[in-house]
């Protein structure tokens, strides 16, 4: 019945159009402002009584340290650390999921530290040292870590693996021997939608035994 | 006649072993190439506008800003003015642009305007009186029926009950048959009595779906010496798969298209291309590598596919990329129905069940939808139900993992472990006093004990509410289930070559389930080779066709496929070295890595030395299996499965927090070819069913119309730390292996709901009837307990 145009209560009023600047564009625009490694001289606004570099709205020229290789790149300051990763440098180990910080797939090093790359401006990762998952496999030989995820068969359809892994190495790089509490709070922010969960933790108790 | 037979278990060197999956390499080092990761040369970016209202008319459309913007390639306009738009998130107009921040920009530039209509999101109890009866069916109806996995019998039924509103023309049945829709289906319409005065009548948004009895049921719930009545359901919940829906298209000359696609489905796509692209099949290629999740969401195009297709051919044929965002991925890729139920059951003192009465309704969105299978594997002797299908703007409703068996458990086997606790029977006891009323009695007589010693049932249980220490309240629950599993059409050339190489050639998909381990397993078994030493090509048109990976079709199809093709090419190898080794080509077989005579096996080949004997011309053999079993002869694929799965929780009484402590699945599944692979498919099942079980549901703003948890923040998934210890048992042996290979990715996902929501029960002494069991429900249900028991 709802398809029924005769049942519209006042077809002049809820007419409506749409526009406007969405909440993420919002939070990426006003982070920009914030961005502090300056690469080509951005102009200078004062905001709040301070100077405040300014980027864009056009292309910067940025540079970047990935898996101990020296990228270079003509971006837009909007531009996330994972696109920056995926689209530009065509590396694509960590995965777009959620875009906002909520499922770990885009997990990467950050001067050896887990970030979430979706939720970082890739202008921001200038000068820090990028570790995605495609550096933890060294000659074709695979990290500990990862052997033990392919023996404790900790993927099925993969798409949070790498971010998981990555993840991982973090954890077992700060804590060798970690206790439930640890895992709960280095791994609680990556998510699986198949279910690996179990051979996950099995794969970390192996690599944990063999000082991964 | 070659020996197409699964060997039996002294002569199996792989199949029934624990192999790790041949991909796994892949997908933990980044290597693993999913559609998302797929990057063109000169690749444009798409973006879709999607409407924001739940139901609305398009009244117009201005894309002259976005058209004049540097950077824009392709605009299209995907729903004219005049449309009407049945959900949030419907596709509006799309732009393909030179990188995404441009298409964004691009898309804000656009000004559409809408007329609201009135909408409906809720799928809350239709009031007593709604709902029109089923009139005669439109194909519209039949096209949503269908795409909610109505089940075929009550679609049949259906149209014979009350015909049809159209009459269709042989090109209609036709092209239905080749979508794939059921022969009964067809048949059904061709003999309807149509009603073209039916045609075009308003409809309510409630529909009498389903009206049946059987048996005298008022006459069984008079006799009944134990009855118990409750309000049981499952919301709608989405797939939310980790690599959303979309694909990258290009067109390599103005006749043949190339299309990455995430998908369930290679071989099914370009023939559901070729219509609205108005080309031949032949001239779409489909790829893909791998896919991100897909559980029943991903088997067609999608009109946004065909959308990518169309932008990248007005942008001259370069590459266009458009994959779904987050929030879109939520509201429109995909959901499971509802189902909600007030049952009322009844049973004689000592257990025997004998009456099912049920009143149910739940919504797959316009569709509708049908009744779920209840009273779900136990077929009570005198039934009566009704079921109301809502029609609302929630959102499209897709197949999801083993399509409406979920909610069916939650609504039948908490309705059945409420009776029992009305007995004061331990449910054990009663669900096995009723086990001839299943179709598996057998399956499952095996199953039970070996559950209720993983679990330690016999310890754990307690009558309900009467393991509490502190604040903590602990229970035990199961549930059980079945399903069919067959192996769908699936066609393989395997090759071996003349330097001792094995290739396989199908064009069927691996979505996490294992499909490539199974094909490799199956083919080196065969061969007396190591799993790496056969090279896979699948996830391409260009490939022999195999079905879409649903309904747990895939195991069943591929190894049946790959071990007729491969039994094919070994026989054709021994017969070119027979010779070399003085012996028949029967008296040859390939064991570890050589070909030798095996009542002389020191006279043998190495594998190099045996494919050197081939000559110049690889030997290449095919192998096919029919959907249609009677066409298989010997049949290696199998239909049927059972499982009985137990869980244990800790209830916090003061926060309402649930945390499963323990589950454990028992399933058979036929003959398993990797038994590790299948443990993680029923630990996944588990996983992804403490996931709905307490924490999903599609929240909808009656107000607005909108999904008010489209992300992965508030839709909540399982963590790590909501996953308790986990204990699988695959039945083998004897009385499983000869039945052959039988799907497993459906079973293991339908029972945890009910499981867990008798667990709590039994831990609280109350129901939680609804999933998820939230900690706001847990303290509800506790608190009307405790004041019906003091009324009482």
């Amino acid at each position: 019945m709802h398809d029924d145009e005769s049942v519209l209560k006042d077809p002049k009023e809820p007419i409506e159009d749409r526009s406007g600047v969405s909440r993420r564009d919002f939070l990426k625009i006003s982070t920009i402002a914030a961005a502090v490694p300056v690469v080509a001289g951005p102009h200078v606004v004062m905001a709040a009584g301070e100077e405040v570099p300014v980027h864009g709205p056009g292309k910067v020229p940025m540079q970047f340290n990935v898996n101990g290789k020296s990228y270079k790149a003509s971006l837009e300051p909007r531009v996330t650390l994972l696109d920056a990763l995926r689209d530009t440098l065509d590396i694509t180990g960590a995965k777009r999921v959620c875009d906002k910080a909520e499922c770990g797939a885009c997990t990467v090093l950050l001067d050896d530290k887990a970030v979430y790359a979706c939720a970082m401006l890739a202008i921001e990762a200038q000068g820090k040292k990028i570790t995605t998952v495609e550096a933890l496999t060294e000659g074709g030989t695979l990290h500990p870590i990862q052997q033990a995820f392919v023996d404790n068969d900790a993927s099925q359809c993969g798409f949070c693996t790498p971010g998981f892994v990555v993840a991982c190495k973090a954890l077992l790089d700060k804590h060798p021997n970690p206790t439930p509490d640890d895992l709960l709070h280095e791994l609680s922010g990556n998510l699986c939608r198949c279910g690996t969960y179990a051979g996950i933790r099995g794969a970390i108790a192996q690599a944990a035994r063999k000082g991964a | 006649m070659p020996d197409y037979q699964w060997p039996d278990p002294e002569h199996r060197t792989l199949i029934g072993k624990r192999i790790s999956r041949v991909d796994s390499p892949d997908k933990v080092s980044g290597r693993a190439r999913y559609t998302y990761d797929v990057k063109r040369p000169d690749m444009l970016f798409g973006k879709m506008l999607r409407s924001p209202y739940a139901h609305c008319k398009i009244v117009s459309i201005d894309v002259s800003a976005a058209e004049k913007m540097p950077g824009v390639k392709a605009i299209e306009i995907v729903q004219k003015p005049g449309a009407t738009i049945p959900w949030v998130g419907d596709e509006v107009v799309a732009v393909a642009a030179v990188d995404e921040a441009t298409a964004e920009d691009a898309i804000r530039l656009i000004q559409v305007k809408y007329q609201k209509l009135p909408h409906l999101v809720s799928d809350a109890e239709p009031p007593k009186d709604a709902g029109e009866s089923q009139g005669p069916l439109s194909m519209e109806d039949l096209g949503d029926m269908l795409e909610n996995q109505v089940p075929e019998r009550q679609i049949v039924s259906l149209i014979q009950q009350y015909g049809i509103s159209f009459t269709p023309t042989e090109d209609d049945l036709k092209e239905a048959k080749d979508e794939g829709v059921p022969d009964t289906i067809i048949e059904a319409a061709r003999a309807a009595t149509v009603h073209p005065e039916a045609a075009g009548r308003a409809k309510s948004n409630y529909t009498k779906a389903a009206s049946q009895s059987q048996g005298d049921v008022e006459k069984a719930f008079a006799e009944a010496e134990a009855i118990s009545e409750g309000l049981y359901g499952a919301p709608v919940i989405t797939h939310c798969c980790m690599e959303p829906h979309g694909s990258t298209s290009e067109w390599t000359d103005p006749d043949h298209l190339f299309v990455h696609m995430s998908t369930q489905n290679v071989s099914g796509i370009a023939g559901q291309m070729a219509e609205p692209l108005k080309m031949p099949a032949s001239n779409i290629r489909v790829h893909q590598d791998h896919v991100g999740g897909g559980f029943g969401s991903k088997f067609s195009p999608d009109r946004w596919g065909i959308v990518t297709a169309n932008l990248s051919k007005k942008a001259g044929g370069k590459p266009v990329r458009l994959m779904l965002e987050r929030d879109s991925e939520l509201e429109v890729a995909g959901a499971r129905p509802s189902a909600y139920a007030r049952v009322k059951v009844g049973a004689k003192k000592d257990g025997t069940l004998i009456a099912w009465q049920s009143y149910s309704w739940g919504t797959g969105g316009p569709g509708g939808g049908g009744m779920p299978p209840i009273p779900y594997c136990f077929a009570a002797p005198n039934q009566h139900k009704e079921h109301t299908a809502i029609r609302n703007n929630i959102g499209p409703a897709r197949a999801w993992r083993a399509p409406n068996h979920p909610q069916a458990a939650v609504l039948t086997l908490s309705a059945l472990d409420d009776l029992a606790a009305k007995l004061n029977l331990d449910p054990y006891e009663f669900f096995l006093k009723n086990i001839e009323l299943t179709r598996l009695p057998q399956v499952y007589r095996e199953e039970f004990p070996i559950a209720a010693e993983l679990m330690g049932w016999k310890e754990k249980w307690h009558p309900r509410g009467q393991n509490i220490s502190g604040h903590m309240a602990h229970g035990v629950g199961l549930s059980l289930h079945t399903w069919g599993g067959r192996g769908h059409a699936s066609d393989c050339d395997l090759t071996i070559h003349p330097d001792g190489s094995v290739d396989i050639k199908m064009g069927t998909q691996d979505i996490g389930t294992g499909t490539r381990t199974c094909i490799a397993v199956v083919a080196a078994d065969a061969l007396g080779l190591p799993v790496d030493a056969i090279k896979l090509y699948i996830g391409d048109t260009q490939y022999p066709p195999s079905g879409g990976s649903g309904g747990s079709t895939t195991p069943g199809g591929v190894s049946s496929s790959t071990r007729r093709a491969v039994v094919d090419a070994r026989d054709a190898l021994f017969a070119k070295v027979a010779p070399a080794l003085n012996a028949q080509p029967d008296d040859l077989e390939a064991r570890d890595g050589r070909v030798r005579v095996k009542t002389a096996p020191s006279r043998s080949l190495s594998w190099k030395e045996a494919c050197s004997k081939i000559g110049a011309t690889p030997i290449t053999c095919h192998g096919h299996n029919d959907q249609a079993a009677a066409k298989n002869k010997p049949d290696l694929t199998n239909s049927g499965v059972g499982g009985v799965q137990m869980a244990a929780v800790a209830v916090d009484t003061d926060t309402g927090i649930v945390k499963v402590t323990k589950m454990v699945a028992v399933q058979d599944c036929g003959l398993i070819i990797d038994v590790k692979l299948a443990e993680s498919s029923v630990m996944g099942g588990l996983i992804m069913g403490i996931s709905y079980s307490l924490f999903e549901e599609k929240i909808m703003d009656p107000t607005t119309g909108r999904m008010l948890n489209a992300d992965m923040e508030f839709y909540r998934l399982a963590g790590l730390n909501d996953i308790p210890e986990l204990k699988v048992h695959m039945m083998t042996g004897k009385g499983y292996d000869e039945r052959g290979v039988i799907g497993l990715g459906e079973p293991p996902a339908i029972s945890p709901g009910a499981a867990i929501s008798n667990a709590v029960a039994n831990a609280i002494g109350v129901r939680v009837g609804v999933l998820p069991i939230t900690p706001a429900k847990v303290l509800a249900a506790m608190n009307q307990g405790s004041t019906q028991k003091a009324g009482a």
